[in-house]
C-alpha cells in the first residue's frame, strides 16, 4: 500500500490482565480498526465501482482506470495547493476533470477497442497507463504529494472510546452519499433503467431505441470521473505519486473480482470487506498484513469464481 | 434388448421453469431415434443434459450400463457418447487434417503425447474418405463452404469412435445444393452406432428416423414410429399450421 | 516460417556471436528476452491463457538460481534445473486457480500472484537480498570449463544455448499430438472438450511447462549478470514481455525470439537516446499496436497469421 499518512492506529502495550476500563479500550481499539478499514473500503468503493461499470456494461478491460484516480488527485493538489481553493470545493472540480477526461478518451481512443479481445483491450490500456505514468513523472516529478487539507479536517476527536479522524469521516459520509446517488440513479431514473437494459443485453437495448453508444460514453465519463474524486479523497490516505495506477490497480481488479461486475452493490459489498481486511491484517499481524487482501480474494476465488455477486459468465 | 442411452426422469430446471421435464428416454441399441419438437421445447438444453454441459437438477442418465450423469463431458466422449452442435463448432484455423487429427488422438489415447510429431494417421484418412473430405484435407476449415464445414462437424463426432451420437439439426442453414450430402452421410452411418437425431424437418425425420420421440414444453407428449406419430393428434395440435415441413 | 527461414534465422544468430563480440552481453540479454518470450508464447498464444504475471515466475527462477549460487550450489545447469523445477511447481500450483472463473479472474490471479511473490522478495530480505538486491552470487564454470567472463562471451554462448535447447523442446512440443490438443483448446475450448479433451490438464499442463522455461530464463539473467534485483518480479516485466511476445507475433514460435530482437535493440537504441522517457515510448507502440491491428503487422512476417488469443 501506499506511504501515505499512517492508515493504522498505533497498538497499545499488553498486559496480561484487562481491567474493565482496558478491556473497553480493547473494543474502542477495534472499533477504531473497524471504522477506518470502513473509511479505506468505501474510497477503494468510488474508485473501483466505474471500473466494475465498465466491465460489467461494455465488457471493456480498462486497466487506465487507475490513471482517471491519478488525474483527479493531482487536479486537486493543483487546484487546493497552487490556486489555493477550498478542499471541499476541489473535490466536485476534480470529479469534472477526470470526467472530462474520461469522456474525451472515451470517444477518440476507446470506442475503437469496444469490439476487440480483451487481449487487445489489456495492451492498450497497459499503453495508456504507461503513457500516463510518463507524463506524470514528466510535468509533476516522482516525489509523493500531499493535498493541503484544511485544519478542521486533521482533527481526531473520541467518540465512546473510538478514535475518529475527521478526514475519514468526511469520506465516509461522501462515499455514501455518492454510493446512494448512484443506487437512486440506478433504480429510479430513466437513464438508470436504460442502463440496466443496456448491461443487460445491448443488442435489445438498441432494438428498443435506446442510444447504447451515449449510455456507455456517459458511463465511462461518469466512472472516470468517480475514479477522479476517490484520487482526490484518497491521497491523503492513499499517497499519491505518478505511479499509483500501477500500484493500485490491483486492488481496483480485486474489488471487481471479488464483487463481481454484474452489481454495484457487490463491487460496495467488496469494497467495505476488502478495506477492513487490509486495515485490520496491518494492524493486528503486520508482518503479513500486505498479504491478506490477496488471501481474501484466492479465499473468494477458490469458493466463487465469478465473485461474490458475478453472473456466471461462459467467457 | 440393451439400452445404448437411458434417462430416467431427467429433469433440469432454471429457476421455477422446468426446461427438461422428467424426461425418461430408452434408446436401444442401433437405433434411429428422432427427436423433434417445436422452438423452445428444449431439445438443445436435452443434449446439453446428455453430454454434460448442464447438470440436471434431478435424474439419472446412463450410457449402456454406466450411471454417466456426473461425469464431465470429455470423459463422456470416451465412453462412447459424442454430438454435433447446430451451429458448427470446428477449430476453424486449423487444417481440415487437423481437425480430425485431434479427435483421432484423443480416442486413440495419444492426446498427451508430446515427445512426436503429429502425423495424417490411418485414420484420418479413412475418415476423410468415408465423409468426402479427402480433397480438402489440406485446407483451413475456415475456407470451406458451409456444407464442407458440417461435414466436418459430423465427421469430427464420428472421429470419436461412439456408441451413440447426438445429431443436433445436421442439415441446418445447409444450401439445397449440399444438403444430399450431409443425408447421405448420415445414412451411411454403421449400424452398430446408435443415432439421437434432433430435427425440425420432418423430411429428414421421415426418410431416417425409425422411432421419434415429440418434446414439448421439456417433456416428452409421444413417443412411436414415425408413422403413428404423424397420425396422433395431438401432435397435430401442436403443430397446427407448420404442415409437413419444418 | 518456412524451413530455410529457419535455418537462415539461426545461422544470423550464431554469426552475431561470433562477429560481434563487444556487444556480448547484449546478446545474451536478448537470448535470456527470447526465451521468457516463447515461454509466455506457451501460456498465452497456444494455451490462450491471458496472464499479467508471467514475470512470476521468471523471478521464481532468477532468484531460485542467485540463491543456489550464494550458498555454494554455483554449477550453472544445477542452477538452471532448480529454477525450472521451483518455478514449474509453483505454476503447477497456481494453474488451478487460473484455470478457474473468467479472462478478468485470469488477469487477476496471475498478477496477483506476482504481486504476491514480490512483497515476499522484499520482505524476505534476509533471504533474497530485499530492495538492495542478491549479491555476492558465486556462479561455477559453466559444464566445469567455461568461467563466466567479463566480456560477457561465455555468457552470450550459454544463453544462446539454452535458448536454442529449449526452442527445440518447445518445437517439438507445438507439433505434437499435445500441442494440436492446445491450439485446439484455444480455437474453440468447447468443441474440444466435445470431443473428448480433457480441456484442464491440458491447459495446467502447458502454463506449468510456459513456468518452467520461464524460470530457466529468470536463472539465465541471474547467472549471466551474477545480481538479482527485486526488479525481476516487478509488473513492468509481465508487461514488457507481453509486448515483445505481441511485436513479434503471438501464437507463432519464432514470435518471442523475433519480439526480442526488435525490442531488445530498440531499448538499446532509445536509452542512450531518451532514457527517462521510456515508458512513453512503450505505452506508444502498445497503443498503435493495437490501433493499427496485430495482424497486418504480423501477416507480413509469416503465412498465416494467428487470430487473438480466445477470449
Amino acid at each position: 500500500m501506499g506511504e501515505g499518512a499512517s492508515v493504522v492506529p498505533q497498538p497499545p502495550p499488553l498486559t496480561p490482565a484487562l481491567s474493565q476500563r482496558e478491556r473497553g479500550n480493547r473494543l474502542g481499539l477495534m472499533l477504531t480498526v473497524l471504522f477506518d478499514g470502513v473509511a479505506y473500503g468505501m474510497v477503494l468503493f468510488i474508485l473501483a465501482c466505474g471500473l466494475a461499470v465498465t466491465l460489467g456494461l461494455m465488457n471493456l478491460v480498462n486497466l487506465a482506470h487507475g490513471a482517471f484516480a491519478m488525474a483527479g488527485g493531482y487536479a486537486a493538489v493543483v487546484l487546493v495547493n497552487r490556486w489555493g481553493l477550498p478542499f471541499l470545493l476541489a473535490l466536485p472540480l476534480a470529479f469534472l476533470a477526470s470526467a472530462v477526461l474520461g469522456a474525451v478518451l472515451e470517444r477518440t481512443l476507446y470506442v475503437h477497442i469496444y469490439a476487440r479481445s480483451h487481449f487487445e483491450q489489456v495492451l492498450f490500456s497497459i499503453g495508456l497507463v504507461f503513457i500516463a505514468v510518463a507524463i506524470t513523472d514528466y510535468f509533476a516529478g516522482s516525489q509523493q504529494v500531499f493535498v493541503n487539507v484544511p485544519d478542521f479536517l486533521r482533527a481526531r476527536f473520541e467518540v465512546a472510546g473510538v478514535s475518529v479522524g475527521a478526514y475519514r469521516l468526511l469520506i465516509i459520509v461522501i462515499c455514501a452519499v455518492v454510493a446512494l446517488a448512484i443506487h437512486l440513479v440506478l433504480a429510479h431514473t430513466r437513464f438508470g433503467s436504460r442502463l440496466r437494459a443496456a448491461v443487460d443485453d445491448p443488442r435489445v437495448a438498441r432494438g428498443l431505441g435506446i442510444n447504447v453508444n451515449l449510455i456507455f460514453a456517459v458511463t465511462f465519463a461518469v466512472g472516470s470521473g468517480l475514479a477522479g474524486l476517490g484520487g482526490a479523497l484518497g491521497a491523503e490516505i492513499l499517497g499519491l505519486d505518478p505511479s499509483f495506477p500501477l500500484k493500485f490497480m490491483i486492488y481496483f481488479l480485486i474489488v471487481v473480482t471479488v464483487g463481481g461486475t454484474a452489481s454495484i452493490s457487490g463491487a460496495f459489498l467488496a469494497s467495505l470487506l476488502l478495506g477492513i481486511a487490509d486495515v485490520a491484517g496491518k494492524y493486528y499481524v503486520p508482518e503479513v498484513g500486505a498479504f491478506v487482501i490477496y488471501c481474501v480474494m484466492v479465499a473468494v476465488l477458490i469458493w466463487r469464481p465469478q465473485g461474490l455477486f458475478g453472473r456466471v459468465r461462459l467467457r | 434388448m440393451t439400452l445404448a442411452l437411458e434417462t430416467v426422469e431427467l429433469r433440469r430446471n432454471f429457476g421455477a421453469l422446468a426446461v427438461t421435464d422428467n424426461v425418461s428416454l430408452k434408446i436401444p441399441v442401433g437405433a434411429r431415434h428422432a427427436l423433434i419438437g417445436p422452438n423452445g421445447a428444449g431439445k438443445t438444453t436435452l443434449i446439453n443434459l446428455l453430454t454434460g454441459v448442464l447438470r440436471p437438477s434431478s435424474g439419472r442418465i446412463l450410457l449402456g450400463d454406466e450411471d454417466i450423469t456426473a461425469y464431465s463431458p470429455d470423459r463422456r466422449v470416451r465412453r462412447g457418447l459424442a454430438r454435433t452442435f447446430q451451429i458448427n463448432q470446428l477449430f476453424a484455423d486449423m487444417r481440415v487434417l487437423e481437425n480430425l487429427g485431434v479427435a483421432v488422438h484423443e480416442r486413440r489415447g495419444m492426446g498427451s503425447t508430446w515427445w512426436r510429431r503429429a502425423r495424417a494417421e490411418a485414420d484420418v484418412l479413412e475418415l476423410a474418405g468415408r465423409f468426402g473430405l479427402t480433397q480438402v484435407l489440406e485446407q483451413r476449415v475456415a475456407d470451406l463452404s458451409y456444407g464442407q464445414q458440417r461435414l466436418v462437424e459430423i465427421a469430427l463426432a464420428f472421429a470419436c469412435r461412439p456408441r451413440v451420437m447426438l445429431l443436433d439439426e445436421p442439415a441446418a442453414g445447409v444450401p439445397e445444393a449440399e444438403r444430399e450430402d450431409i443425408l447421405a452421410v448420415v445414412a451411411a452411418l454403421p449400424e452398430d452406432v446408435t443415432v439421437l437425431l434432433i430435427e425440425h424437418d420432418m423430411d429428414l425425420v421421415f426418410r431416417f428416423a425409425r422411432s421419434m420421440s415429440v418434446l414439448v414444453a421439456g417433456a416428452v407428449l409421444v413417443e412411436g414410429s414415425p408413422a403413428e406419430v404423424a397420425a396422433n393428434p395431438r401432435v397435430r395440435e401442436v403443430y397446427l399450421g407448420e404442415g409437413g415441413h419444418g | 516460417m518456412r524451413r530455410w527461414g529457419e535455418w537462415v534465422f539461426w545461422v544470423v544468430v550464431a554469426a552475431a556471436y561470433f562477429l560481434l563480440p563487444s556487444r556480448s552481453m547484449l546478446i545474451a540479454e536478448i537470448a535470456t528476452t527470447a526465451l521468457f518470450a516463447l515461454s509466455l508464447d506457451l501460456v498465452l498464444g497456444y494455451a490462450g491463457i491471458l496472464s499479467l504475471g508471467h514475470a512470476a515466475f521468471f523471478g521464481l527462477g532468477a532468484y531460485a538460481a542467485g540463491i543456489a549460487a550464494k550458498n555454494g550450489y554455483g554449477d550453472p545447469l544445477l542452477g538452471l534445473a532448480l529454477a525450472a523445477a521451483v518455478a514449474a511447481a509453483v505454476g503447477a500450483v497456481t494453474s488451478l486457480l487460473v484455470l478457474r472463473g473468467s479472462d478478468l479472474t485470469r488477469l487477476m490471479v496471475t498478477l496477483g500472484v506476482a504481486s504476491i511473490l514480490y512483497e515476499l522478495a522484499n520482505r524476505l530480505s534476509w533471504l533474497t537480498g530485499g530492495a538492495d538486491g542478491l549479491q555476492d552470487m558465486d556462479v561455477g564454470p559453466v559444464l566445469g570449463r567455461f568461467d563466466f567472463d567479463l566480456g560477457g562471451r561465455v555468457a552470450a554462448a550459454y544463453c544462446l544455448i539454452v535458448l536454442f535447447l529449449a526452442f527445440l523442446f518447445v518445437r517439438l512440443l507445438v507439433r505434437s499430438p499435445f500441442g494440436w490438443s492446445l491450439r485446439a483448446i484455444r480455437g474453440n475450448a468447447l468443441r474440444a472438450s466435445a470431443i473428448g479433451v480433457p480441456v484442464n490438464r491440458r491447459l495446467i499442463a502447458a502454463y506449468t511447462v510456459g513456468a518452467g522455461l520461464a524460470g530457466i530464463a529468470g536463472a539465465l539473467l541471474a547467472q549471466s549478470t551474477q545480481f538479482v534485483s527485486l526488479d525481476v518480479l516487478a509488473f513492468h516485466r509481465s508487461a514488457d514481455i507481453l509486448l515483445v511476445l505481441v511485436i513479434g507475433g503471438v501464437g507463432w514460435l519464432y514470435g518471442g525470439l523475433v519480439g526480442a530482437v526488435v525490442f531488445k535493440l530498440m531499448q538499446d537504441l532509445l536509452s542512450q537516446l531518451t532514457p527517462q522517457y521510456w515508458e512513453l515510448w512503450i505505452g506508444l507502440l502498445l497503443i498503435a499496436i493495437v490501433l493499427v491491428g496485430r495482424e497486418r503487422i504480423t501477416a507480413l512476417f509469416r503465412p498465416h497469421a494467428a487470430p487473438a488469443p480466445a477470449e
